[in-house]
């Protein structure tokens, strides 16, 4: 059986933005793969722990909201708390390219500002999996 | 795979260990299904209860309200919550957690989102074995949301000890249409949102069907009205379902309802063996010299030559 990618689309902090974040977990469904919205205001507690409990291939976290260089970090930290180091932390939002840049050397994956292509996210995605994911 | 290292972990509750063995299940894998074989003994009796009903009745939000009962009474509850998958795209959306703030306030409590994939409609063929696994994790009680349409129905009542079946005020035009089904398989019948206009005019034409269906009135499942936004008459639904569960444990129900259930898995393994075994031999069709030869000659042909014994192999080549 074809293995199915699953990937958690969450939106942290009080940021109410949710379109971007409806508009990548509607793309990911149409390309086949099987994505959990768990909607506003999430914290990184809750997204690591829904993360794990339902062992997610990758999290993708939509921030328009300025606190990406906080959230991004803190679930990357939560992560190797687990040992769930393996799960791909990837996103987009508003984010100044510097800031890209800086996440990505922590070891956050690609992220997508505005007018990405949901195509580009889909490509990215299945990439990554076929490279570290399957066996 | 460490089996053994991999048990022990479960047994001392490791989330990170019972999520990555359900998915090895989930996706039907052969480290899974040996899994399941070799630690089937080390389960334990979890008491199931599936909640099912059309879409957006309040099902996840219903659920929210009875986590948060069942979490303080019981070590260990578990959900697991079937989404359909397109039938298009073979993806899905699960967004059940969006329901249930209630599992992250109890880390007794373990959630997991599945989707239908092969099954239309109906459970993913392999709940029955993510169900499983939760036994050996030692869960005490299990909820299972599926949306009730069509099969579905019919499956979460097989894998499951009792059926909630969820309604609202607005379902009784859509009942009679309703594929026979619903009405069948509840072993408590609520209607949610009773915060609304005729909540009340619903469940007493519920009670009237299910009192014809029942000779002995006793019997007929109760209809209890609740608002799962507002918390109304939650705690009467808990009651009910607890005290039906002594009902069906003290009359053996549940027992004959286990035993029913082994004997279905043991039916549909085989038939999954079989058929993948068939198609193997299918290639005989392609043969030119076989042209005129009729489907019945080429399917006693087939029966015989199937080899039995590899029945095993083909489950390991998945
Ligand atoms: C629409 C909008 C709103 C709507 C939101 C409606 C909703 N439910 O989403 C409303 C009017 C409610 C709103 C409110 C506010 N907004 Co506003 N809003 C916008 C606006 C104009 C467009 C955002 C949008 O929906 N874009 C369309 C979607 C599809 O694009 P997107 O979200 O960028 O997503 C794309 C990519 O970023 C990426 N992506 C996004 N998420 C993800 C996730 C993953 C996993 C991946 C892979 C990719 C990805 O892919 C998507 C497709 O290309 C932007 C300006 C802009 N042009 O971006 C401001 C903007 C985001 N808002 C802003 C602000 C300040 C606010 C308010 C604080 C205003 C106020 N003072 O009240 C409030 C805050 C509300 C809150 N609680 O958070 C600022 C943010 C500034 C910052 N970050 O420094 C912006 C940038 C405007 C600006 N230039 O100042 N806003
Ligand atoms: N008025 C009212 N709305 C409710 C109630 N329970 C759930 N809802 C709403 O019904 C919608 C669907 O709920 P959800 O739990 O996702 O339904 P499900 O698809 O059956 O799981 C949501 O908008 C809920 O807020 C209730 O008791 N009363
Ligand atoms: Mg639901």
């Amino acid at each position: 059986m074809e293995r199915k990618i699953k990937v958690l689309v969450a939106k942290p902090g009080l940021d109410g933005h949710d379109r971007g974040a409806k508009v990548i977990a509607s793309a990911l469904l149409d390309a086949g793969m099987e994505v959990i919205y768990t909607g506003l205001h999430q914290t990184p507690e809750k997204i690591v722990k829904t993360a794990i409990d339902e062992d997610v291939d990758a999290i993708g976290l939509s921030i328009l909201s300025g606190a990406h260089m906080t959230i991004f970090p803190k679930v990357l930290k939560l992560l190797k708390e687990n040992k769930r180091e393996d799960i791909l932390l990837f996103g987009g939002g508003i984010i100044p390219k510097e800031d890209m840049e800086e996440l990505e050397k922590m070891g956050v994956g690609k992220l997508f500002g505005p007018g990405s292509q949901t195509k580009e996210v889909i490509d990215y995605l299945k990439d990554w999996f076929e490279k570290s994911r399957k066996q | 795979m460490d089996f053994e290292n991999i048990l022990k972990k479960l047994k001392e509750k490791d989330r990170v260990t019972l999520s990555r063995v359900i998915t090895l299940v989930d996706n039907e894998t052969k480290e899974g299904v040996e899994f399941l074989k070799k630690f089937y003994k080390e389960r334990k009796d979890s008491f199931r209860i599936g909640i099912t009903g059309p879409p957006g009745v309040g099902k996840s939000t219903l659920l929210n309200k009875l986590i948060e009962r069942f979490a303080k009474k019981y070590e260990s509850i578990s959900i697991v919550a079937v989404d359909p998958s397109s039938p298009f795209s073979g993806g899905a959306i699960l967004g059940d957690r969006l329901r249930m703030d209630n599992i992250y306030k109890f880390d007794n409590v373990y959630m997991r989102s599945v989707a239908s994939r092969g099954s239309l409609g109906g459970l993913s063929s392999s709940t029955e074995n993510i169900l499983q696994v939760l036994e050996i994790f030692g869960t005490d009680v299990i909820f299972v949301e599926t949306v009730g349409v069509g099969q579905s129905e019919l499956d979460v009542m097989e894998i499951t000890d009792l059926v909630v079946v969820t309604l609202v005020p607005e379902s009784g035009d859509s009942i009679q249409a309703m594929k026979a089904g619903i009405m069948e398989i509840g072993d408590i019948f609520v209607i949610n949102k009773s915060d609304r206009d005729d909540a009340y005019k619903i469940s007493e034409y519920i009670k009237s069907i299910l009192q014809m269906k029942y000779q002995d009135k006793e019997l007929a499942p109760p209809v209890i009205n609740v608002s799962a936004k507002n918390d109304t008459n939650i705690d009467e639904l808990v009651n009910r379902i607890e005290s039906l569960k002594e009902i069906f444990i003290q009359k053996g129900i549940i027992e004959s309802k286990r035993e029913t259930r082994r004997k279905k898995e043991v039916r549909e393994i085989l038939r999954d063996m079989f058929i993948k075994s068939i198609d193997r031999e299918l290639k005989i069709i392609e043969n030119k010299n076989n042209k005129d030869v009729s489907p019945y000659e080429i399917s006693e042909k087939i029966l015989k030559k199937i080899d039995f014994k590899s029945l095993e192999d083909i489950w390991k080549e998945r």
